[in-house]
């Protein structure tokens, strides 16, 4: 018998903030995800105005001092990809999507699901108290080297890197416990009839996302209870005059850092697939490619994390084979791409506007892509690390996976989400007035950072040998783009909000997709389904010839068809 | 919901007695002097309790197929992170590299483990 | 939602493995890579340096031993009880899931005097590189213990009301990966030279 039978409203407390239902916690990951974006972003607006007017007294902010601009890219890093891109890209989408579109009425542990949003709200809330304590929140760069990350005299936040330390922690803890939730949803909970190759590719995608994450979280969780001993217990597992080695812990962190690149990734090329299926009317060219393609990617992922240790010092024939590997994986990625394009070659383009972001995260992927082979290989990485070419190359990347994909992601679910459409023309406005400025940011970086310009440096005056004064107008041409950038979020946020309660009425299927989420109301009742659904075919049957409708949702029996 | 019977129960006190005979015989073993003996009764001993614990206690073995794959998988990432970070953090000097500190701590403990 | 009903989520399996044993499994796995990383770090270590087999003598290997014996036989109440849970008898299970937990109490206690004497001899977390180690990988150990001591007890309630007996095995999944964990820490901390 359904747990929903019966089910009487609760009150606002339960109902918004004790929730079990997949979807509250979504939308609890997605409320609090882009409340820690506009802190992110308001952290980079600090410190490119630090870059691009040096030493300045910024708007909203005051004088940034070189302690500051430290903690200041720390949190910036830290808090886009621990607490705003998985959080919402995997946890958000994840939680409202699954249980949807595999056809059941929620999660299969739905009190881990409540307890895993607890314990990322807890994360959230060590990580703000580190901003009131003395010396202020950590600034030894979201990578944590020890001996910086482990010693306060020479990081000269403490209690900070403590609370950091225990802040990413408890978001891991939180993640592994989600994401193993989905997991076992995704491999039991299927409808009735839904094979392995009928499930939609972002479904696919955030549960690989979820277990490369758990095979690659646990060396970091041990490393980062050795840091944490190293930080308060004094002892010496990083300290190599009492037998540690700094090196170990940037083995254990990168060890999780490259696959943790591919866990943002995977579900944003999820999102992307699901958009230009329904928006070029064309099933996705080669489903099951795409699936083993992942998995390659997933596996190659755990064999390239030294390419971002290329100049510690490791053994320079380890480089060589962290060189091949990264040049390697290089490989499924393209395949990927060049298989959303064979989607799209001859469909049917629609540009609506989460069409519009998805075209836009291949594009701007791709550059983000061909960037990283020049770091890839050791050779060139010798110059380039630590340039702006790096952090140019890795936002080429990052930004598509957690603002691109994420915005096509929310303008196409927004109506099943909240039962309203957003506004179109604002949406295309929004549209333009982030893409085109994310390129003014980051190509005049490219450009400083082939120039030879440092990472971390709060101001090139003390450096005689760093300033040019040249590439000064390349450094404030990049502040700006940032600027107009985000003053172009508002478009975003009056939308979102405003049609909550103006916006069109959605019916269950604006979209004319042929996924199981839209086959019930928007927004869905609790339970999702009146009747629980029966699955007979795979998730991209559009464009089908002697139709009436260009699509075959998955859930109609084939007796339907009719001719 | 009640247990679905999926297992054959073998005779569990009898696989409890191999176990702790094992016991015993790795800490006898490890007194020995030579190297070879006390490594096999260390970590030999210790692959072949974690075996019976994991087939007769787990059940793994009558598990769905991809159970034993998936943990052995797991394993399979921690021989690669060991394979990939080993010759760094272990050895203590490779191709234009060494490490001094540790090259200082070293030579006299080991003079010292050869002389006992 | 009523608070005992499960949503037909739960209820389903694709696989043909129940979610509950699915998810324990999973557990399992990602408990793997947390204590592998961490022991994988500590040989690298210990192999480096063989003058911390110094420092490893000290530890008490007749301690070592009989915790290994307290979580092998603690480990035989476990499946004993899946045993009971499989032939629905709900209240035996419990009983000896308790004796399972309480198989955990003593090793505590046993690693609580062990690191009493330990520490009398001036051997602490901070002591030095194989000491370090040593704490930290039995007090990661010994948090998994009590855990699974709060949990398995919850699971005993249930089950002596004849309730969630699925949940007896999985807790005796958990339970035996510990002891697996605690079969290679015994030789690597207590015995290898």
């Amino acid at each position: 018998m359904s747990a929903h039978a019966g089910y009487a409203q609760p009150g606002t407390f339960r109902k918004y903030f004790w929730s079990t239902d997949h979807k509250m916690i979504a939308m609890q990951y997605l409320f609090t995800g882009m409340a820690m974006a506009m802190m992110g972003g308001y952290f980079a607006y600090v410190f490119r105005m630090q870059l691009g007017f040096p030493n300045q007294y910024v708007p909203g902010y005051g004088i940034v001092t070189p302690g500051r601009y430290n903690a200041l890219v720390t949190m910036h890093g830290s808090i886009m990809i621990f607490w705003v891109a998985m959080p919402v890209l995997i946890a958000a989408f994840g939680n409202f999507l699954i249980p949807l579109m595999v056809g059941c009425d929620d999660m299969a542990f739905p009190r881990i699901n409540r307890l895993s949003y607890q314990i990322f709200l807890l994360s959230v809330l060590v990580l703000l108290s580190s901003f009131l304590v003395k010396g202020g929140p950590f600034g030894g760069a979201w990578t944590a080297y020890p001996p910086l990350s482990a010693s306060g005299a020479y990081n000269l936040t403490p209690m900070g890197a403590t609370l950091w330390l225990l802040a990413v922690a408890l978001e891991f803890v939180a993640f592994l416990l989600g994401g193993i939730n989905f997991t076992v949803t995704v491999m039991n909970s299927r409808a009735p009839g839904m094979k392995m190759y009928d499930i939609p590719l972002v479904v696919w995608m955030i549960v690989l996302a979820n277990i490369i994450f758990m095979a690659c979280a646990g060396p970091l969780i041990a490393g980062a209870i050795m840091l944490l001993f190293d930080q308060t217990m004094s002892t010496g597992f990083f300290d190599p005059t009492r037998g540690g080695d700094p090196l170990l812990w940037q083995h254990l962190f990168w060890f999780f850092g490259h696959p943790e690149v591919y866990v943002v990734l995977l579900p944003a090329m999820g999102i992307v697939a699901e958009v230009i299926a329904v928006f070029a009317r064309k099933k996705i060219f080669g489903y099951k490619t795409v699936l083993y393609t992942t998995w390659a990617v997933g596996f190659l992922s755990f064999v390239v994390w030294a390419h971002h240790q290329f100049v510690a010092g490791i053994d320079p024939r380890m480089a060589n084979i962290f060189s091949i590997t990264t040049l390697l994986i290089s490989i499924p990625i393209t395949e990927m791409v060049f298989l959303y394009v064979a989607t799209l070659y001859g469909g049917s383009i629609h540009l609506d506007t989460p069409m519009l972001w998805a075209l836009a995260f291949i594009a701007e992927f791709m550059i983000g892509g061909v960037t990283g082979i020049f770091l890839g290989s050791s050779g060139t990485d010798i110059y380039l690390h630590d340039t702006y070419f790096v952090i140019a190359h890795f936002h080429y990347t990052f930004v598509p996976i957690a603002i691109i994909a994420v915005f096509a992601g929310l303008t196409f679910w927004y109506p099943k989400m909240f039962g309203r459409m957003l506004n179109e023309t604002l949406g295309k406005i929004h549209f333009w007035g982030t893409v085109i400025p994310f390129n003014v940011i980051f190509i005049p970086l490219f450009i400083t950072g082939t120039a030879g310009d440092q990472r971390r440096v709060y101001s090139y005056a003390q450096f005689a040998e760093q300033s040019r004064p040249a590439l000064e107008h390349l450094r404030t041409t990049s502040t700006i783009g940032l600027l107009v950038m985000l003053a172009f979020q508002l478009a975003f946020l009056f939308n979102f909000f405003w049609s909550l309660s103006n916006g069109k009425s959605a019916g269950a299927n604006p979209w004319r997709s042929t996924t199981l989420e839209w086959t019930v109301p928007s927004p869905p009742p609790h339970g999702n389904f009146a009747e629980m659904p029966t699955v007979y075919r795979g998730p991209y049957e559009y464009g089908l010839p002697g139709r009436v409708d260009d699509f075959l949702p998955q859930n109609v029996p084939d007796q339907a068809f009719g001719d | 919901m009640t247990t679905d019977a999926h297992v054959h129960h073998p005779n569990y006190v009898k696989i409890w007695a191999i176990l702790v005979v094992l016991l015993v015989v790795s800490v006898l073993g490890s007194m020995s002097h030579v190297r070879e003996i006390v490594l096999i009764a260390a970590f030999g001993v210790a692959v072949v309790k974690a075996y019976l614990v994991a087939k007769n206690f787990m059940h793994v073995n009558t598990e769905k197929r991809w159970v034993p794959y998936l943990l052995i998988v797991c394993l399979l990432f921690l021989s690669i992170l060991f394979a990939g970070v080993a010759p760094d953090v272990m050895k203590h000097s490779g191709l234009h590299w060494s490490k001094n500190p540790a090259d200082q701590t070293v030579p006299p403990a080991t003079d010292r483990t050869k002389n006992e | 939602m009523s608070r005992n009903a499960k949503p037909i989520a739960n209820t389903r399996s694709g696989t043909g493995i129940p979610t509950a044993r699915l998810i324990t499994w999973w557990v399992i796995a990602s408990e793997i890579v947390i204590f592998g990383g961490l022991l994988a770090s500590y040989i690298m270590h210990r192999i480096a340096h063989p003058e911390w087999a110094a420092s490893a003598s000290h530890t008490l290997t007749w301690a070592g031993a009989l915790n290994t014996f307290v979580l092998l036989t603690s480990s035989l109440c476990a499946v004993l009880a899946h045993q009971a849970a499989d032939a629905h008898d709900g209240p035996k299970a419990a009983n000896l899931l308790r004796l399972t937990a309480l198989g955990g109490f003593i090793f505590l206690c046993i690693k609580g005097y062990e690191w009493t004497l330990d520490i009398r001899e001036g051997f602490v977390l901070s002591s030095g590189g194989f000491w370090s180690f040593y704490y930290t990988l039995a007090g990661l150990h010994g948090l998994h213990v009590v855990a699974g001591m709060i949990i398995m007890l919850i699971v005993a309630a249930e089950a002596a009301k004849n309730q969630e007996l699925q949940r007896v095995e999985c807790i005796g999944l958990y339970w035996h990966f510990v002891d697996i964990v605690w079969i290679f820490l015994f030789p690597l901390l207590y015995i290898a030279r």
